[in-house]
């Protein structure tokens, strides 16, 4: 008797790469999925509940279900992009500097003088100035530091 | 109230940046990272090339120049929200 594909083990394989694909083009994009990207782990989960549901089956049913070879193969693979994943979010993307000497609620913000796109200085202190006494209450400015385009 | 976004990219990188996506607020180019330096938010090698470059990091500072709400950020993946940085704004306005 011709043994059957073992389904699960590939669907569970190809889910957990989508759960690493939709993160990256997808959850990424929306706060609630990316801070936590509790979506992505369910994904992972139940990629990885396949596969080992797949392998479970290789092995118990072998007269039945191919997959003993690829099952564990994918199986690890599998986890270790979970692993990949969980290392980039948890820990990588977690390694910024402490900044204990950022200015904090209360201080004076340092004074500066920046080029802007169109290469103009732009600078603090005359921003806040020209803001104050204006007609708008909320005078003041937030100032965004960012990692930069690329 | 004013957006100013700053970061390492020179004034060609930000006027793109500004034409691509459509961005009215002003962008400021640190390209020497003093004022990055200066707000202690240079994350050293972390950039392209391992180039130094700011971490994220967002202060509301009201007219007097004083620092009335600051967000640093404890990974590169999570940013302050619209709706936290315009509470902290309502906050400065009441």
């Amino acid at each position: 008797m011709k043994r059957r594909w073992n389904l699960s083990v590939w669907a569970g394989f190809l889910i957990v790469l989508s759960a690493l694909v939709t993160y990256v083009t997808v959850f990424i994009r929306f706060p609630a999925t990316r801070d936590f990207p509790w979506a992505s782990l369910l994904i992972f989960g139940a990629g990885l509940f396949l596969i080992a549901r797949g392998v479970g089956r290789a092995y118990r049913q072998p007269q039945l279900y191919r997959g003993k070879i690829a099952g564990p193969i994918l199986l690890v693979l599998g986890v270790g992009l979970l692993g990949f994943f969980c290392f980039n979010i948890f820990y990588f993307l977690r390694q910024v500097p402490p900044s204990a000497g950022a200015p904090k609620v209360g201080q004076q913000a340092p004074d500066f003088t920046l080029p802007d796109k169109d290469g103009n200085p732009v600078t603090l202190s005359k921003l806040l100035d020209a803001g104050a006494g204006g007609a708008d209450r909320l005078n003041g400015v937030v100032l965004v530091f960012y990692r930069g385009y690329w | 109230m004013r957006l100013i976004a700053i970061s390492v990219d020179p004034p060609e990188i930000n006027r793109e940046l500004c034409r691509k996506q459509g961005y009215t607020f002003t962008f400021l180019s640190d390209i020497n990272s003093e004022v990055i330096r200066r707000y202690d938010l240079l994350h050293e090698g972390a950039g392209p090339d391992s180039r130094d470059i700011s971490r994220p990091a967002e202060f509301l500072i009201d007219a007097t120049g004083t620092v009335r709400w600051v967000n640093l950020t404890k990974s590169i993946a999570v940013r302050a929200r619209p709706d936290e940085i315009l509470k902290a704004v309502d906050a400065l306005g009441g």
